[in-house]
């Protein structure tokens, strides 16, 4: 659990965090939102102590973050840095093997673990070892970049723009890489973006910053029903929100019992895929299967439409 | 390997001067039209080999301890308690750089007496601004994601600057101690005017006799050291950079 609690920090007389609390739950996404410049980064590195704050308590585990050196505590803390940070002079190994050195591992176990973490993120260990930075592409030297911080097995991770600079493509992958990490390590992630589409997907909960301060931390679900400000209802996009609404439950909830002719879904399609593709192949009901392709009912357009509606405050 | 024409261009002048050290008398057909008055072609007042060798050794104590003291002093002036040193440790450093190298012997050797003492102090100030210099740069220009991801995996200060910075910063570094070994292999020749053993001897012989042959031989051992110490230096320069992709594979 991490405890932020009145945290506040100024530089001169520009207050860029203002009095900010949250309490993120163990084994949960957060994900803060914001323009550039709300003091997101900052937000989150005064959780590491890479700033450290003007006013207010950071808790980890019910522990003050100042009850340990910076550099030990941020052994103990995954970070991905915006903009990756791998160091150019050492291999790809080397960078992510950086983290269990310092902690003192030995070989074999660093060796597989960074064997491991290379597999996970499908990059092969023998070919891509030995690599130097530079021989990655951005979208691989990113991956790194979250292996690395993930090396020591911490359990809490921070990711700053982790997907910033990826293309559609390999941003959805990342994403869906990063959720069955999650799942797997049962790690807490902390993850800063600019995209309300990225938090939504990705967080059990968001915090909505805007010029230093926290304007809303909620459920995706609640942000979308409920913003607390215009600039939250702004930052969701009014025109998206029945749709983003849709993207937050698999098919599965909203399945009807009757069947249906045509392609079916799986009940883990998120409802605005269901949706979607019923009004691509201009279809008024979809048949629903299971996991192990059984047909469990069917989806329709009368249906989804009513789930998307704003749900009663 | 497939040795390329520069390379086997090194080799050759590399092995003409082990020849010419070891053997200089072979040489004297080519020195023979630079003499007047069957005056000695080949330098007779001691072995070529040997004040090579204490030329080098006297560049090499020199530039090693410019090398330490000036890293040394970079480094401390780009922590942050050092910070504050940095305008005094420049301008001192400076000082070095604008006396000549002349008038540093001249005021050492009331000091510390002739021979190489007063060349080594006169080469070890002369040396020292470049690599600080370099140092500096190398120290202040590292790219900043990379020395923030430094402090976010945990490294302590000491660790950063042994296993980041100072790694980062070695082609800089390095691109500093070679100007510096140049400047000094040059320079040390003037040590000669106050009794230490360099080449120098060669070309000031040379010059007392109107022997245009020695002031050739010197100049040329000189000059050829100079170049290849350069060259091997870049060379190595140019492997880090390229290890850590910062020049382009070509
Ligand atoms: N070391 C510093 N000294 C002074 N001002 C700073 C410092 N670090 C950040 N700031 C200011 O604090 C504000 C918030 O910065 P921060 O990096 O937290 O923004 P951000 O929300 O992460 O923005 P972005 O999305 O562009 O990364 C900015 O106005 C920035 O200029
Ligand atoms: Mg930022």
């Amino acid at each position: 659990m991490i405890e932020i609690e009145n945290i506040t920090k100024r530089y001169g007389a520009a207050t860029v965090v203002n009095d900010v609390s949250l309490v993120v739950q163990p084994r949960t996404i957060t994900v803060i939102v914001g323009t550039s410049g709300s003091g997101k980064t900052t937000l989150m590195r005064m959780i590491n102590r890479l700033v450290e704050p003007t006013a207010g308590v950071i808790r980890l585990d019910g522990e003050d973050n100042r009850t340990l050196p910076g550099y030990e505590l941020r052994r103990r803390i995954g970070y991905a840095i915006q903009g990756h940070g791998l160091f150019p002079h050492r291999t790809v190994a080397q960078n992510i093997a950086v983290v269990p050195e310092l902690l003192g591992w030995d070989k074999a176990r660093t060796d597989a673990r960074v064997s491991e973490l290379l597999s996970l993120f499908q990059l092969d260990p023998e070919t891509f070892g030995p690599r130097y930075p530079h021989e990655l592409s951005g979208g691989q030297q990113q991956r790194i970049g979250v292996a690395r911080a993930l090396a020591a097995e911490p359990n809490v991770l921070l990711m700053d723009e982790p997907f910033g600079a990826l293309d559609p493509v390999i941003r959805s992958k990342a994403q869906e890489d990063l959720l069955a990490i999650q799942k797997r390590f049962g790690t807490t992630i902390i993850l800063v973006t600019h995209d309300m589409e990225e938090a939504i997907h990705l967080g059990h909960k968001i915090a909505v910053m805007d010029g230093g301060n926290l304007l809303q931390y909620a459920t995706p679900a609640e942000i979308l029903a409920n913003p607390a400000t215009d600039f939250v209802a702004t930052l969701v996009g009014t025109g998206d929100r029945p749709f983003r609404f849709l993207s937050l439950s698999p098919a599965g909830d909203a399945v009807e019992p009757g069947t249906a002719e045509g392609e079916a879904i799986p009940a883990s399609a998120t409802q605005r895929d269901a949706l979607a593709e019923l009004l691509w192949s201009g279809r008024p009901a979809l048949p629903v299967v299971n996991e192990a392709g059984k047909a469990i009912g069917r989806v329709t357009v009368d249906g989804l439409v009513k789930r998307a509606s704003r749900p009663a405050a | 390997m497939k040795l390329r024409l520069p390379a086997i261009v090194r080799i050759g002048i590399l092995v003409l001067l082990v020849v010419f050290l070891a053997r200089p008398e072979w040489f004297e057909p080519v020195f023979r039209p630079l003499t007047q008055n069957n005056a000695p072609v080949i330098y007779n007042q001691g072995s070529l080999l040997n004040l090579t060798l204490l030329h080098l050794r006297t560049v090499a104590i020199a530039t090693a301890g410019a090398t330490i003291v000036a890293i040394a002093l970079a480094i401390l002036v780009t922590r942050p308690f050092g910070a504050e040193f940095l305008p005094l440790s420049r301008s001192l450093v400076n000082i070095g750089q604008t006396f000549p190298p002349v008038a540093v012997l001249a005021l050492a050797v009331p000091a510390v007496g002739f021979g190489e003492k007063p060349t080594l102090i006169a080469l070890f100030l002369y040396g020292l601004l470049p690599i600080f210099e370099n140092a500096l740069t190398g120290l202040t220009t590292l790219p900043p994601t990379v020395t923030d991801a430094a402090r976010g995996v945990g490294m302590t200060g000491w660790q950063r600057l042994v296993k980041v910075e100072l790694p980062l910063a070695m082609p800089v570094i390095l691109a500093g101690i070679r100007l510096s070994v140049t400047i000094n292999l040059a320079t040390a020749t003037i040590g000669s005017t106050v009794a230490a053993k360099t080449l120098g001897e060669v070309i000031i012989a040379g010059l007392q006799s109107n022997n245009l042959s020695f002031v050739l031989q010197g100049g040329l051992i000189v000059g050829v050291l100079a170049v290849m110490i350069y060259d091997g230096l870049s060379a190595m320069e140019r492997f880090i950079s390229r290890r850590m992709g910062l020049l382009q594979q070509g």
